[in-house]
């Protein structure tokens, strides 16, 4: 009887260990991106990490055209999470060839050297970019780290249908921004006119910099951190009032409440970036053709400035042994017409390479009642202005959601989560041994 | 054990237990002692930059000793996740192992209706996946999706409301393992048992509570000590909760803490330093749980 219970009490140990081992274990394996060794004959291999939608289709025209060099698409899921799988397979010495890189994550990767410098490689492309988005992927040094692949320019999206049906103005500044949020509690108090996300950094980022932010910025050989200046604090003070006062919600973006609250009209604006078509249509199919853009309301009056949500660059791993095979294809997606035109039509993406966004006519189908789509973005596109990222977005990106979250729940001041975000970046730089200005 | 038979010797006989031991020590080296030792190696580093940090060379690998350790002990938020875990582990305890003994006891009695049914469907939940069974929750907590919020009108992911919520999911995922952990055992008690206690007068009640949990004992101390290891690992629902809503922090609990330093803030050295402070809380607090119990449960020889 004694030996029963044991026998059924080790059974019952095993079985737990077994399940706990399977439970316990982190879900997210990265799949070995395996680039076998260099051989002098054969085609060579190349793979790809990216999560524009259908690029592999994209792929295919490449493979079609190159039968030496051929890629692989490895599809990711996207976001912080995708960078920190890079950064992780990259320290754990089998990255992929090739890498989307966000701009706000590039500095990263070089910080960790697992980004090669494609000086060289790129010397004929610089003119295809405008400054901005080519110091992006310099971060004003000599190297170049990246090919700019696509770019966010933020816009000011709104329901066009319910503005006309309350009488809402389309807001040219934040002032009547917040007059119009004010305004329609009182018509329907059950939609607001936005929600502050503290979700998501991104946005955050590209709002600030529409105001002026620097947040990082190199001089000589230090790094200068300036997320709690002015330019930022007003930013959070300005959201912070409208949270405060009841007039603009603050459910985080891109969750089934905020898909259902888009869907049924309960949101009316959603200042977001070029791309956002693409999540509209999948989000609220509901509200297709109602939708319609304009650019972000301003801080003066006659201003027209905007900044960057997004955009990313194809990057060539730093432990690839095919860097100039990986260099032409990384050029040729980014820089070719054909390719670009791929990539607007089949990854939905609005690209980065100037001559690429001249060529763009027909508007997104989700906004196909408002024909000069592209022509908006274009002209919203030549005011966005962006700064150099440093090289630990991640940890700023961490403090500005455990900030926000902090002080959404406890009614506590926006200012005071900018000063934690400029805070952590600072230690986190320090504890590293970054040179910094003071 | 000493074997009687000492007088053979013979160096073949020496060598066997470790042949039979081999594959043991092998997996044993591979798995667990050498993931170890590895992380121990990095706890007691650092990456160092210098200047910009950029390009190549500019990063490289320093000495520090205890102090990620010292980093670790002296971080506030690393002891408020314990607290938040600690108030979170306790209700999922009770819960849990309350709810595991019930359903235990009332399926191994004589009389109960649709037992195998009741069973499997009082199982099921564990073979669902965590996350899973987390989002299909989280969707039942949201305000505008939620069935439950037309009834009852509570925040479900509220600062407070957020820890019942979580503690919820977990005791829907884990009473169906407990129980039939527990059910188990209470099968193998030989009949006669019963037999006997009913035969002196005792009612299903006294002699579940004077015959049945007393013999369980040993089984309800195994399954704590598994729900106990198993509440300070908890990760999954607090992360997959995460995105939707604005109370739960990147480090609510510690393993999430040290996910955030190891692949957010990309430092792997103080994630190290952190996971094995954890592995120490966790070794004290279940082997002070068992010695706590030990004489109880297993000291009736």
């Amino acid at each position: 009887m004694r030996a029963n219970r044991l026998g059924a009490a080790l059974a019952v140990a095993l079985t737990a260990a077994l399940a706990s081992c399977g439970s316990g274990e982190p879900t997210e394996r990265p799949e070995a991106a395996q680039s076998p060794a260099a051989s002098a004959q054969g085609p060579v291999t190349l793979t790809y990490w990216t999560w524009a939608p259908n690029m592999d289709k994209i792929v295919e025209v490449w493979n079609a055209a190159n039968p030496d060099v051929r890629v692989t698409v490895s599809k990711q899921a996207g976001g912080d999470d995708a960078a920190a799988k890079f950064l992780t397979a990259a320290k754990a010495g089998n990255p992929p060839d090739l890498v989307q890189a966000e701009y706000q994550h590039l500095p990263s990767f070089i910080a960790a050297d697992a980004v090669a410098d494609l000086k060289a490689e790129t010397a004929a492309i610089e003119k295809e970019f405008s400054a901005g988005l080519w110091g992006l992927v310099t971060l004003g040094t000599e190297s170049v780290y990246g090919i700019p692949q696509d770019s966010g320019p933020m816009m000011l999206f709104y329901r066009k249908d319910l503005f006309d049906k309350h009488g809402l103005k389309v807001p040219a500044t934040w002032q009547e921004y917040a007059e119009a949020a004010r305004k329609l509690r009182e018509k329907d108090p059950q939609a607001y006119l936005g929600t502050f996300s503290s979700k998501d950094p991104g946005a955050f980022t590209g709002l600030a910099q529409q105001a002026g932010a620097q947040w990082w910025s190199i001089s000589g050989e230090s790094w200068k951190v300036g997320i709690a200046d002015e330019p930022t604090r007003r930013v959070a003070a300005y959201w912070d009032g409208l949270v405060k006062e009841g007039v603009i919600d603050d459910m985080p973006y891109f969750t089934p409440e905020w898909n259902k609250a888009l869907n049924d009209g309960r949101l009316l604006t959603w200042p977001s970036a070029v791309w956002a078509p693409g999540v509209l249509a999948g989000n609220a199919p509901k509200a297709k053709g109602k939708w319609a853009v304009a650019p972000l309301p301003q801080w003066n009056a006659g201003e027209s400035y905007s900044g960057f949500w997004g955009g990313s660059s194809t990057a060539v791993s730093a432990g690839t042994p095919h860097k100039a095979a990986a260099a032409r294809f990384a050029t040729w997606l980014n820089t070719d017409p054909a390719a670009i035109g791929l990539l607007v039509e089949e990854a939905a993406v609005y690209p980065a390479a100037t001559k690429g966004q001249a060529t763009l006519g027909q508007a997104p189908d989700y906004f196909s009642n408002q024909p000069d789509f592209w022509r908006q973005a274009a002209a919203v596109s030549a005011g966005a202005r962006g700064f150099t990222f440093g090289p630990n977005v991640g940890v700023t990106y961490n403090a500005f959601k455990d900030g926000f979250d902090k002080a959404l729940q406890n009614r506590t001041p926006f200012t005071d989560a900018v000063q934690g975000m400029q805070d952590a970046t600072v230690a986190d730089m320090r504890k590293s041994g970054f040179q910094l200005a003071s | 054990m000493t074997h009687p038979d000492r007088t053979v010797r013979q160096p073949g006989r020496i060598l066997w237990p470790y042949v039979f031991l081999t594959p043991a020590i092998v997996l044993f080296t591979l798995f667990l002692a050498v993931p170890i030792g590895y992380t121990v190696y990095l706890a007691t580093r650092r990456a160092k930059v210098s200047g910009l940090g950029l390009g190549r060379g500019a990063r490289r690998e320093v000495f520090v000793g205890f102090e990620n350790f010292a980093a670790a002990l002296a971080d506030a938020e690393l002891w408020h996740g314990w607290l938040r875990v600690l108030g979170y582990g306790a209700l999922v305890l009770v819960v849990m192992l309350g709810l595991a003994l019930l359903f235990a006891l009332l399926l191994d009695t004589a009389r109960v209706r649709l037992a195998r049914f009741s069973r499997i469907a009082i199982f099921l939940p564990f073979a669902v996946p965590g996350v899973a069974a987390t989002l299909l929750w989280g969707f039942l907590y949201l305000p505008s999706l939620s069935p439950i919020r037309e009834v009852l009108d509570v925040d479900f992911l509220g600062a407070t409301t957020v820890t019942y919520s979580m503690a919820n999911v977990a005791v829907w995922g884990g009473t169906g393992f407990n129980m039939l952990a527990l059910y188990t055992t209470l099968r193998a008690i030989p009949r006669d048992l019963y037999e006997a206690a009913r035969l002196d007068g005792a009612s299903e009640f006294q002699i579940a509570v004077r015959v049945k949990i007393p013999l369980l004992t040993p089984a309800i101390i195994l399954t704590t000590v598994f729900s106990i290891i198993a509440t300070i690992q908890v990760f999954t629902e607090p992360t997959a909760l995460r995105p939707l809503t604005n109370t739960i922090s990147s480090t609510w609990s510690p393993l999430m803490k040290v996910y955030r330093d190891a692949f957010v803030n990309g430092d792997l050295y103080s994630a190290a330093a952190t996971s094995i402070v954890i592995a120490a809380i966790s070794l004290v607090l279940s082997l002070g749980f068992l010695r706590v119990v030990r004489d109880r449960a297993f000291g009736e020889s």
